[in-house]
């Protein structure tokens, strides 16, 4: 259901400020959401300032340096460092991103660090991904044929039709997409989201897969699919650059082209 | 305690293997208003500005009968069909749901029905 007030444990409160080392020229601030949900304490927002001579980069550096070096007690999850594992999806001054590959240099001012909007937080920065990635089980997101494959060779695809798969196969399910999409925020218990739509499209257009009749089945349904109302906050969010809008609409001629053409 | 898995509740009660037709005609029909709406400004345009027993001489012409009853339908319809998206978007409770879509039907249902009662009328009794 459409919330459009937060409860009143959501309400987020001011919390601790961190000054900025002594003789530090080059400094820049981090307020970052913590919640703790072994505290029974409402969500607080905690001001960091840090010398940016002494840290990397990219956003995922200032927020490795506040853990390392100011405030061990900051929960967040991150493993490659370069945009390929998707683990450090958050929300960065309002728009979601990796922090990973998001420059520092790229925000004026302040930087706002928020976990992924409208996702149940499991701690700070961590948001809960299980029913996201249940989503991308149900459309079953591997190969499904009835031909065996070839004894002595994989299956074969040909240039063009491999090429059908650049703009899909480098998604990373961050979740970026899904959950600056508003339709996501409203209806994701039945909606399945840009990203696991495009993960959806990816096998619908794979020319090995024989399944599509069956994928385009199970995708026709007005909650599913039909949440989607094209207003590309995924494309505008991708961190890698990719086109969920653009998957789903092609998705959606398909189901015209199988009905009417 | 709900221990369904995320699987079970996200696979909830399958596909209903519909909407594409829904999604069309929504489609369909914003094109097909595209052209009908000249009509409809037309009517309005003479309405405020011309005496009127020469609006009625301009309905009566087969063609713009026609049109402005064919923008009756189409409106109505694709009203109906876009206020069915925004209430499935907003209104979460299954019954209240079910409910409020088939009261909006039901209303453009009648609103188009007075409305071409009321060209009929126009065209019959002058």
């Amino acid at each position: 259901m459409a919330e459009f007030t937060l409860p009143k444990n959501s309400q987020l409160i001011a919390g601790k400020s961190y000054a900025a080392p002594l003789g530090a020229t080059n400094v820049r601030r981090f307020e970052v959401y913590r919640w703790d949900p072994d505290s029974g304490e409402n969500p607080r927002i905690d001001s960091y300032e840090l010398d940016m001579d002494d840290c990397g980069p990219m956003v995922l550096d200032a927020i490795l340096k506040i853990k390392n070096d100011i405030d061990t007690t900051l929960t967040f999850r991150r493993s490659c460092r370069e945009g390929v594992c998707g683990s450090c999806a958050m929300m960065v001054n309002g728009k979601n991103t990796l922090a990973c590959t998001k420059a520092i240099d790229s925000y004026s001012n302040t930087i706002k660090i928020f976990p992924l909007p409208h996702m149940q937080v499991v701690k700070d920065l961590v948001a809960d991904m299980t029913h996201f990635y249940a989503q991308y089980a149900s459309i079953q997101p591997w190969i499904a044929t009835q031909t065996p494959a070839p004894a002595d060779r994989e299956r074969l695809q040909s240039k063009e039709d491999r090429e059908k798969l650049d703009g899909l196969y480098e998604c990373v399910l961050c979740a970026c997409c899904s959950t600056s999409c508003p339709s996501y925020w409203w209806n994701s218990e039945r909606y399945l989201g840009p990203a696991v739509l495009l993960q959806a499209y990816r096998w619908l257009v794979d020319s090995r897969d024989e399944n599509t009749g069956a994928r385009l089945d199970d995708l026709e349904d007005p909650f599913k699919l039909y949440r989607c109302h094209t207003i590309m906050n995924c494309t505008d969010t991708c961190p890698k650059g990719l086109n969920p809008a653009k998957a789903i609409a092609e998705t959606k001629k398909l189901l015209v082209q199988r009905k009417l053409g | 305690m709900d221990y369904r898995s995320p699987l079970a509740k996200v696979r909830g009660l399958g596909s209903a293997k519909s909407g594409i037709s829904h999604w069309w005609m929504q489609r369909v029909s914003a094109v097909a208003l595209i052209p009908l709406s000249y009509w409809l400004i037309t009517f309005l345009d003479l309405s405020f500005h011309v005496p009127y027993q020469q609006l009625l001489a301009w309905l009566i012409a087969p063609v713009n009968t026609v049109c402005i009853i064919a923008w009756v339908l189409v409106a109505f319809y694709h009203a109906a069909l876009g206020l069915q998206v925004v209430i499935e978007d907003y209104v979460a409770t299954e019954g209240f749901k079910i409910i409020t879509v088939w009261t909006v039907n039901i209303i453009f249902f009648m609103l188009a029905l007075a409305a071409l009662v009321a060209v009929f009328h126009i065209l019959l009794m002058g």
